[in-house]
C-alpha cells in the first residue's frame, strides 16, 4: 500500500525504519516515530471507526490524549486491550489493531441503520420508554441495549504480562514536558532540586515538536534536545517518558502510570514489566500540561477527514503526514492560520479558511493572506457532504447569536477541514488537586484560579499560550529566585483575539431537519440534545452531562465539556461564568487494572501464614483451612477415607487414646507490668487479682457494648507477668485493643503488651493417654494430677528441649498445650509424633477440634458469637464477675434490650433421626405450620455427627433457649422439615470427669 | 493517600496509620452511675463534624502508639497532631475554613 | 404529567422534539409547607412521592442544596438486592425489592431495574457457615435466594476464577436472582418528576442553614433563599446526617466517610450478573453501557470532601482481579467518591426525633441506594401519622438506647 499522504521531509519519524502493521486485516506500513493515528492517516485510512449511537462513519480527530474516537482493538489474544487511542499507540513492528463496535466491518456496518431512526434516539430517550409490556424489559429491550453497548473486548484468557508499582518522593514534580514544563525543570534542577519530570509522549518537548519556532536562536526541536540533554545531566532530576500522570490526590500525593513495553514488538515484551505505577509524594508541584484544541461545532461536523487544525499541524510537522491535500480551515482565532502556512509550505493545496471572526488582521492572517490564501472573515461552515470521508462543506456569511441563518451558501470541495474552536487549558490535574477554576471572558476558557496544595500551573494549562510567556511561568514556578534574571529570546508569531463561538447556526433552529451539531463525538451528543436537556429542566450542567451523556465517554469529555457548557449558557441565556463545570475526574486517561493492581496479586494479594510444623502437615496430607491469614490444617485424610471418616477416626483418636493438634496459630500476647492484673481485670469479664503464679483462667472479652468479642486462656507466670492467648483470627485486633485502652484510656496503668504469636509453637497433646505421652518425653517432669492440675503450667525440658506445658483443654479430654520456641516447633512435634508412635497418636485438624469442643458445649468466638451475642447469651454467666465494680461490656449488660430474658441464647439440639446433620446456619422455628415470612427462634451455629456418641448433635442460639431444653424446634427446608429437641450444649462428659484422663 | 506526622516518627503515608475516629470521648470513671441515655450517648454518639476535627490515629504500622490531630474533614488539610493527653492546641476556625 | 412511552416519543419526534414538557417545575418557595423534606436525592424524592401518592400529602417542598440527584443518589453502584440477615432488615428491604419491580410502571419511568441476579461470595468455612445461615433466613423472610457451590458460581458467572489456588477461593456464593442493578440517575428524575406532577415543589440550590423551633416543635427551615415555614420536616440528607441533625441540637450514632467507586472503559459484555465479595472487598457489575462499575470498601478516616485515598481504590483492583484475572488488560475510566454516614449496626435511621415534627432517614452507609423506594415509601408513613411504620419501627433512634441494634455487620470471620 503507497503512503499517500507522506510529505517529502521533515517530520521527527525515521524514513530508514519500516513498520509493517495491520489494520482491520490489511496491512501497512508507516515509520518509525508514528503512531497508529499517524501511521493510517499517511496510508489515506481516515475511517477507523463508528460512533456509539448512530453507527455514523468516524475518523480521526486528534493526536493526543484527547481524541474522542479512533478506538481500536489492539492486538488479539491473551495481550488485546479494547478501546486503545489510535493517537496513543506508537508504531511498532507486527502491530495489529482493529476497529471497535462494528458488524461486519467498519466499512459496511448494519448498525448504521441506527442512524435512521436517530429522531428516536434523543438524549434520556430510553428513561421514556421499554417500560410495557413489563417482562418485555429484561427479556428483549435490555439485552439489545446491552449488545449493542460496549466498545472494544476484555482478553478471554489471563493477562500474560507483569506490572510493577514504584515510589518517589520529588522536592518539585513537573507535570508535562514541553516549553513551560522543560524550563521549569531545567531551572529547579539548576537549583539543586530533586526533580521528577513527568510526560506522556514518547519524547520530551510537547507543543515544540509540533510548531517552529525559535528559542535563544535554537529551533525548538534543537532546544528541547539540549534543555533534555542538561536535565539528563543532573544526578537529581529524574525524566520519566511515556507516562501518564493520571490522578493528582490529597496532600501532593500523586500517581502515574509509566508504559514500558507497549510500544515494543510483542516478542521484546516477554519478561520485562509492562507498566509501573509511580506514586509521588512532592513538595511542589508544577503542572505544566499544556491545552487542548476545542471542535467547532457545526452540521455534521463528525464526519472523516474533519480533523483539529492543532492536530493536522502536528501530523504534518511531527509526523510528515498530510492528512489531506485540499484543505478547509475553519476557525475563530489565529491559529489555525499558522496551520495553513505550515501545510502550504509542505506543499497542500488550501482551498479557503473560513474565520467566523468579522475581521483578522494580526500577523498570522497577515502571512497569510500574503500567501494567496483565500480566507473569509464572519463565514461559517453550515452543512458538509461525504459518507465516509468529507468531500465538500458548504460556507455562508453569518451573523454571531443568530439562531438560523438567512444567508445564501456555496459549496468547496475538500478532502480535509482543519477546525479551530480554541484552546482549553488541560486543567484536569489542578481541578482533581481541589483547585478552584475561574472562567476567563478574555481567554474564553476556564482557567486555574484558587490553588489549594502546594503547586504552580505554568504555560497553556494556567491560559498562557504564547510561548516567550510560557517559558516565563516555567521559569518563575521552578525557581522564583533566579527567573528573570535569565531572558529567554524567542521567536513566535503574535496571535489577535479569539473570538467564542459555540455553535454554527443551521437553516432551521438546531434540532430540527436532519443535520447533526455534534458535541461528543463519542457518545454522539448533539446540541439538539443539549437543547432538549434545557427544555426537560435539566439545567445545570451536571444535570445536562448526565442527561445527555456528555463527556461520559473513553476521552471523558477532553474536546467536548466545554463546548456543551457554552451552548448550555447561549441556551440559558446566562454568562459563561455562571454555568460552572462538571467534575474533573481521575483518571485523566484510562489506566490498566492490571497496573493499579501492581504485584498485589496470588500469594502476594495477602499474607500467608503458615507454622513451623507446615511442611509436616503437607508432607501428610492434611488439607487446609484459610483462618484469618493462616494455612491451618483442617483435616489429615487417608486414602479412600471420606471426609466423615477422617473426622470420626481423628476424634475417636482424642477421646480414646491421644490426638495431637498444631496449635501455634492461637494469638499470644505477652503482658507486663506492675498493673498488669488490674488491667485483665479491666477487660476481661471475670475475675484476675488472685489468680496464682502458675495458674491459668479461661476469660472472655467484651466491646463496650457488652458484647463477646474474644475468649482464651491466660496463664499467670508472676506478679506481674502474664501470658495471654487469643483465637487466631483475632490476634491482632486484640493486641490492637488491648494498646488503645492502655493508651487512650488508662494510661496510668504500667503495663506492657507484647505479640509473641510467632515467637513460640503450640502443640497440644489431648486424650487420655497425653499423660503417658509427656511422660515418656518429659521424664523430669511432675505429672502427677495433684501437683500438676487442671488448669495450670510448668516450664521444664520436654524432648530435650525447653519447653512451656500448659494444662488446658479444649476437648474436654486430658490435654497439655506444649509450647517451645517457634523453630523449635517442627522438632518437638516429630518427637511427640515419634513418642506417640506406641499410643497410635493421631494428629487432628481445625474440623475435629470443633466436633471435639462442641461435644462439650464450648463456644468458638465467630461461630457461636456475631457480634451480637452476649456472655449471658452464651450461657455464661458464671464468666461475668458480679462484684467488679466495672469491666468492658458490664455497663450494657442492663440496658433494656441486653438484659431481656427472651434472648437468643445457647442450647444444644438433638435431631430425631441420630443420623440427621443439621446444615450449619439453618433457621428455627417454633411453629412448623406459620406462614411465610415465618417468625425465626434463632439458627443453628455448630454442627457435626459425634463419632463418640454415635450421633448428629448441634448447638444453637434459640430464643429463651435457656428455659426450653426437651421442647421440639423446627428446621423448615425447602419440601420438609426437620424436628429436633432442644437439650443442653454440654453433650458429652457433663460431669467433666474425663479432664484427668489416664493415670 | 493523606500524609500524617506522627508526633514521635514524623511525616507518613497514611497506610501505616488506622484511624481511630473522634478524639477526646473519655470513657466515664463511673459507667454504673449514668443512665442508659448517658451511656448510649457514650457508645454511639458521634460529632462527627464537617469541618475542624479532632480525631485518634494510631500509627499502626510505625511506633503504635496513639495520637491526636486536628484535621478538616472536607479540605482533609491537618492542622495540628498532639500527644495522647495534651491539650489540644487552638486552632481558628476561620482559618483553617478559609 | 405527559405520559411517556414510545408512542409520545413518536409523537414529539415528528415535531423534533419541541415540545416536551420539563419534566420537573422550578418553582420559587412558597411561604410555608405542610412537609418540607431536607435533600433531593433519591430517598427525599421517593419520600416526596410517597407522601402525595399514599397520604394524599401534597403541599409539599423537597429542598436541595445543589441539583437533585448530586449527592450519593449520583455515585453510587447501583446494585438493588433484599437478601439482608435479620428480618428487620429482610422486611425493608423486600419492600423496596418489590416496589422496585413496579417502579418503572408506577412512575412512568423507565429507572431500568436489571433483575441479573446477585451473587454474594463465601470465601472461607465462616464465609459459607455464615452464607448459608442467610439463604435460610431469608427463604424463610420470602425473599428469594440460593446456596451456589463453586462449581454453581462459575456455571452462572463464567469469568470468576474459582480455583482453589487462589488465595482467597471461592467456595461459593449466595444468590438473588431478583437482584441486580438499576439506573440511579433516572431514580431520582422519575421520582422528582412524579412527585411534582403530583404538586410537590421541587427546589433546587436552596440551602438549609438552620431549623427554626417554637419549643419543642420544629416550625420551619431557614434557608439560602430565605426562611420557608413547615409543620413537619423530614431530613434526608445521607452523607450530611449529622450535620442537619446537630441544627436541633440532635447528635445521632454516624459517622461519615468517603466511599468510592469507579468504572472501567465501555467494553462488550463480559460479566451478565452482579458479584460482591465481603472479605476481600470488591463488588463488580457491568451496566447497560458496557462499563464494568465497581465499588470499594469505605476509607478508614472521617471526610465530607466526596473523594478518598487512592490506595483503597488500588487494594480492590487487586481484589478484582483475583476474582476475575481477564479483567487485568481493561482500563479504570473514571472514579469517584461519595459520603456515606455509617451507623454502629450498618442498619439505617428511619425515625422520629426527640424535636415535635422533626423526622430523620439516614445512616445507610454504603447500601442505600437499594432501598431508596422501600426507605421512602416507609418515611413517608412515618411522616404522614407522625409514627413508625412497622418497616421502619425497629430503625429508630431509640434502639442506641436500649441496645437493640439490628447489625448487619455479621460475624467477624474468626474461628479457633
Amino acid at each position: 500500500m503507497s503512503r499517500v499522504n507522506r510529505t517529502a521531509s521533515g517530520g521527527r519519524i525515521d524514513r530508514s525504519k519500516i513498520i509493517n502493521f495491520t489494520f482491520n486485516g490489511q496491512r501497512y506500513r508507516g515509520f518509525d516515530g508514528d503512531t497508529l493515528a499517524s501511521a493510517l492517516l499517511a496510508n489515506g485510512v481516515h475511517l477507523v471507526g463508528r460512533s456509539f449511537k448512530y453507527h455514523r462513519p468516524r475518523g480521526i480527530v486528534a493526536a493526543g490524549a484527547e481524541e474522542p474516537g479512533a478506538m481500536v482493538q489492539l492486538e488479539e489474544g491473551a495481550q488485546t486491550q479494547p478501546n486503545i487511542r489510535a493517537t496513543q499507540i506508537e508504531l511498532y513492528e507486527g502491530l495489529t489493531a482493529s476497529s471497535v463496535n462494528v458488524w461486519p466491518s467498519v466499512d459496511f456496518d448494519v448498525s448504521a441503520l441506527n442512524g435512521l431512526f436517530a429522531k428516536f434516539m434523543t438524549a434520556g430517550f430510553y428513561n421514556k420508554t421499554f417500560m410495557w409490556p413489563k417482562s418485555f424489559w429484561m427479556k428483549f429491550y435490555e439485552p439489545i441495549i446491552r449488545r449493542a453497548a460496549g466498545w472494544g473486548r476484555a482478553p478471554d484468557k489471563n493477562d500474560p504480562d507483569i506490572y510493577d508499582q514504584m515510589h518517589a518522593h520529588a522536592d518539585i514534580l513537573v507535570v508535562g514536558a514541553g516549553p513551560a514544563g522543560l524550563i521549569a525543570a531545567l531551572e529547579a534542577g539548576r537549583a539543586g532540586a530533586r526533580v521528577v519530570l513527568v510526560d506522556e509522549q514518547s519524547e520530551p518537548g510537547g507543543s515544540l515538536l509540533s510548531q517552529n519556532r525559535k528559542i535563544e536562536g535554537l529551533d525548538s526541536s534543537d532546544w528541547v534536545a539540549k534543555a533534555v540533554a542538561e536535565l539528563r545531566s543532573m544526578p537529581d532530576v529524574r525524566i520519566l517518558s511515556r507516562t501518564v500522570l493520571f490522578g493528582y490526590y490529597d496532600h501532593n500525593y500523586l500517581c502515574a502510570v509509566e508504559q514500558k513495553t507497549d510500544h515494543m514488538p510483542l516478542s521484546q515484551r516477554i519478561g520485562k514489566v509492562r507498566q509501573r505505577v509511580w506514586h509521588f509524594r512532592a513538595k511542589r508541584v508544577i503542572i505544566a500540561t499544556g491545552a487542548h484544541e476545542r471542535p467547532l461545532v457545526f452540521a455534521d461536523n463528525d464526519r472523516p477527514g474533519i480533523m483539529l487544525a492543532g492536530s493536522v499541524q502536528t501530523y504534518a510537522n511531527r509526523y510528515g503526514v498530510m492528512p489531506g491535500k485540499n484543505i478547509v480551515l475553519f476557525t475563530n482565532n489565529d491559529g489555525a492560520y499558522e496551520t495553513a502556512l505550515d501545510l502550504t509550505q509542505a506543499g497542500a493545496n488550501i482551498v479557503s479558511i473560513i474565520d467566523v471572526r468579522r475581521e483578522a488582521a494580526g500577523e498570522l492572517p497577515t502571512r497569510a493572506r500574503a500567501a494567496g490564501i483565500e480566507i473569509l472573515n464572519g463565514y461559517a461552515i453550515t452543512a458538509t457532504r461525504g459518507r465516509k470521508r468529507v468531500t465538500a462543506v458548504e460556507i455562508r456569511a453569518i451573523q454571531k447569536g443568530a439562531r438560523q441563518y438567512t444567508s445564501a451558501g456555496r459549496w468547496l470541495d475538500c478532502d480535509l477541514v482543519a477546525m479551530s474552536g480554541g484552546w482549553s487549558p488541560v486543567v484536569h490535574l489542578f481541578s482533581q488537586s481541589q483547585g478552584k477554576l475561574s472562567f476567563s471572558a478574555e481567554k474564553s476558557c476556564y482557567i486555574p484560579n484558587i490553588s489549594v496544595q502546594s503547586q504552580d500551573v505554568v504555560g497553556a494549562a494556567n491560559g498562557t499560550f504564547d510561548l516567550a510567556s510560557c517559558l516565563l511561568e516555567g521559569q518563575f514556578a521552578g525557581n522564583a529566585k533566579s527567573a528573570g534574571l535569565r531572558k529567554i529570546s524567542v521567536v513566535e508569531p503574535t496571535e489577535g483575539q479569539m473570538e467564542p463561538f459555540w455553535i454554527v447556526p443551521g437553516s432551521v433552529p438546531i434540532g430540527e431537519g436532519s443535520a447533526k451539531h455534534f458535541v461528543d463525538f463519542q457518545n454522539d451528543t448533539s446540541a439538539a440534545d443539549i437543547a432538549l436537556a434545557t427544555r426537560e429542566g435539566f439545567e445545570n450542567s451536571e444535570h445536562v452531562k448526565r442527561y445527555t451523556l456528555t463527556g461520559f465517554g473513553t476521552d471523558q469529555g477532553k474536546t467536548s465539556n466545554i463546548n456543551a457548557l457554552g451552548i448550555l449558557a447561549g441556551l440559558l441565556d446566562k454568562p459563561m461564568t455562571e454555568i460552572g463545570t462538571t467534575t474533573f475526574r481521575a483518571p485523566y486517561t484510562p489506566v490498566a487494572y492490571g497496573a493499579l493492581a501492581g504485584r498485589n496479586l496470588g500469594r502476594w494479594s495477602d499474607p500467608v501464614r503458615v507454622t513451623s510444623i507446615h511442611k509436616w502437615h503437607q508432607e501428610n496430607g492434611a488439607l487446609f483451612e484459610n483462618v484469618g491469614q493462616w494455612h491451618r490444617p483442617w483435616y489429615y485424610p487417608k486414602p479412600g477415607e471420606t471426609m466423615q471418616d477422617s473426622l470420626n477416626r481423628e476424634c475417636l483418636a482424642v477421646r480414646n487414646g491421644v490426638g495431637v493438634l498444631d496449635a501455634s496459630t492461637l494469638g499470644k500476647i505477652d503482658i507486663k507490668g506492675p498493673d498488669a492484673a488490674e488491667f485483665l481485670n479491666r477487660i476481661y469479664t471475670n475475675a484476675w487479682m488472685k489468680l496464682g503464679v502458675g495458674r491459668i483462667r479461661y476469660g472472655l472479652m467484651c466491646h463496650e457494648d457488652g458484647m463477646v468479642f474474644d475468649d482464651g486462656t491466660t496463664a499467670r507466670f508472676g506478679d506481674n507477668h502474664f501470658l495471654m492467648t487469643t483465637t487466631s483470627g483475632n490476634a491482632a485486633a486484640v493486641l490492637d485493643w488491648l494498646e488503645e485502652y492502655l493508651q487512650t484510656e488508662w494510661p496510668e496503668l504500667k503495663v506492657y503488651c507484647t505479640s509473641v504469636t510467632e515467637q513460640w509453637s503450640t502443640i497440644s497433646i489431648a486424650g487420655p493417654k497425653a499423660r503417658k505421652l509427656l511422660q515418656k518425653i518429659a521424664p523430669d517432669m511432675d505429672l502427677d494430677p495433684e501437683t500438676f492440675p487442671f488448669m495450670s503450667f510448668k516450664e521444664g525440658t520436654v524432648a530435650g528441649m525447653a519447653a512451656r506445658v500448659f494444662r488446658i483443654s479444649f476437648t474436654g479430654e486430658l490435654s497439655y498445650e506444649i509450647n517451645v520456641p517457634w523453630n523449635e516447633g517442627l522438632a518437638m512435634w516429630n518427637a511427640v509424633m515419634a513418642a506417640g508412635d506406641e499410643f497410635d497418636i493421631t494428629p487432628y485438624g481445625t474440623e475435629s477440634m470443633h466436633v471435639l469442643r462442641a461435644e462439650k458445649g464450648f463456644i468458638i468466638v465467630g461461630q457461636e458469637t456475631d457480634g451480637t451475642t452476649t456472655p449471658q447469651d452464651l450461657a455464661m454467666n458464671w464468666i461475668v464477675s458480679k462484684k467488679k465494680p466495672d469491666f468492658i461490656g458490664k455497663r450494657s449488660f442492663t440496658r433494656a434490650d441486653t438484659s431481656r430474658g427472651d434472648r437468643k441464647q445457647l442450647v444444644g439440639l438433638l435431631t430425631e433421626k441420630a443420623d440427621e446433620v443439621l446444615e450449619e446456619g439453618s433457621q428455627l422455628v417454633f411453629d412448623q405450620f406459620a406462614p411465610i415470612p415465618m417468625p425465626m427462634a434463632g439458627h443453628v451455629t455448630s454442627s457435626y455427627y459425634s463419632a463418640a456418641l454415635g450421633r448428629s448433635i448441634a448447638l444453637a442460639l434459640v430464643k429463651g433457649g435457656s428455659g426450653k431444653e426437651g421442647e421440639k424446634i423446627y428446621i423448615p427446608l425447602e419440601g420438609k422439615t426437620l424436628t429436633a429437641t432442644i437439650v443442653s450444649p454440654v453433650f458429652y462428659d457433663k460431669e467433666g470427669s474425663r479432664q484427668n484422663g489416664e493415670i | 493517600m493523606l500524609l500524617i506526622e506522627c508526633p514521635w516518627c514524623g511525616k507518613r503515608h497514611e497506610t501505616e496509620f488506622q484511624y481511630g475516629g473522634e478524639a477526646h470521648i473519655a470513657r466515664p470513671e463511673h459507667p454504673e452511675e449514668l443512665t442508659d441515655q448517658q451511656w448510649a450517648d457514650f457508645l454511639f454518639m458521634k460529632t462527627n463534624t464537617k469541618g475542624v476535627f479532632r480525631e485518634r490515629w494510631n500509627h499502626s504500622n510505625g511506633c503504635r502508639r496513639w495520637f491526636n490531630a486536628i484535621r478538616h474533614t472536607v479540605s482533609h488539610e491537618i492542622l495540628a497532631v498532639y500527644k495522647m493527653g495534651d491539650e489540644p492546641p487552638k486552632i481558628e476556625a476561620g482559618e483553617a475554613d478559609k | 404529567m405527559a405520559k411517556y412511552s414510545i408512542f409520545s416519543i413518536a409523537r414529539n419526534a415528528l415535531n423534533n422534539h419541541q415540545d416536551w414538557p420539563r419534566q420537573w417545575r422550578s418553582p420559587e418557595p412558597k411561604p410555608d409547607y405542610d412537609v418540607i423534606i431536607v435533600g433531593g436525592g433519591g430517598h427525599g424524592l421517593a419520600t416526596a412521592y410517597y407522601l402525595a401518592k399514599e397520604h394524599g400529602i401534597t403541599n409539599v417542598a423537597v429542598l436541595e442544596k445543589g441539583w437533585l440527584g448530586g449527592g450519593n443518589t449520583a455515585r453510587n453502584t447501583t446494585i438493588v438486592r433484599s437478601n439482608y440477615l435479620w428480618d428487620e432488615s429482610a422486611a425493608i428491604y423486600e419492600k423496596s425489592l418489590k416496589l422496585w419491580e413496579g417502579l418503572s410502571q408506577d412512575i412512568n419511568y423507565n429507572v431500568m431495574l436489571s433483575q441479573r441476579g446477585v451473587l454474594n461470595l463465601a470465601h472461607n468455612l465462616s464465609d459459607v457457615r455464615e452464607g448459608k445461615r442467610r439463604v435460610s433466613a431469608n427463604r424463610l423472610n420470602g425473599v428469594d435466594a440460593e446456596w451456589l457451590d463453586a462449581q454453581g458460581v462459575k456455571e452462572f458467572c463464567p469469568v470468576v476464577n474459582i480455583s482453589d489456588k487462589a488465595r482467597h477461593p471461592v467456595l461459593g456464593a449466595t444468590l438473588q436472582r431478583r437482584g441486580g442493578v438499576a439506573r440511579h440517575d433516572s431514580v431520582a428524575w422519575g421520582y422528582a418528576r412524579a412527585a411534582d406532577a403530583r404538586g410537590v415543589d421541587i427546589i433546587q440550590n436552596c440551602e438549609v442553614t438552620g431549623l427554626r423551633r417554637e419549643g419543642d416543635k420544629v416550625v420551619g427551615v431557614e434557608t439560602s433563599r430565605g426562611f420557608i415555614g413547615a409543620k413537619k420536616v423530614a431530613l434526608v440528607t445521607a452523607g450530611h446526617s449529622s450535620v442537619l441533625a446537630s441544627m436541633a441540637d440532635i447528635r445521632l450514632p454516624l459517622e461519615s466517610h468517603p466511599l468510592q467507586a469507579l468504572v472501567s472503559e465501555p467494553i462488550k459484555p463480559v460479566i451478565d450478573c452482579v458479584v460482591m465479595s465481603g472479605a476481600v472487598h470488591v463488588y463488580v457489575s457491568q451496566s447497560d453501557k458496557g462499563e464494568l462499575v465497581m465499588g470499594a470498601g469505605i476509607d478508614s478516616f472521617n471526610s465530607y470532601g466526596q473523594r478518598g485515598s487512592f490506595h483503597v481504590i488500588e487494594h480492590q483492583l487487586g481484589a478484582c482481579l483475583e476474582l476475575f484475572p481477564i479483567f487485568s488488560r481493561v482500563r479504570m475510566m473514571r472514579s469517584w467518591g461519595g459520603i456515606v454516614d455509617t451507623s454502629p449496626d450498618a442498619s439505617p435511621i428511619v425515625s422520629k426525633t426527640p424535636v415535635k415534627g422533626l423526622y430523620i432517614n439516614g445512616g445507610w452507609g454504603t447500601g442505600g441506594f437499594k432501598a431508596t423506594p422501600g426507605s421512602g415509601w416507609a418515611f413517608a408513613h412515618t411522616v404522614a401519622k407522625d409514627e413508625p411504620h412497622k418497616l421502619n419501627a425497629p430503625f429508630n433512634l431509640d434502639r442506641f438506647t436500649s441496645g437493640a441494634l439490628v447489625d448487619e455487620h455479621g460475624a467477624a470471620a474468626v474461628a479457633h
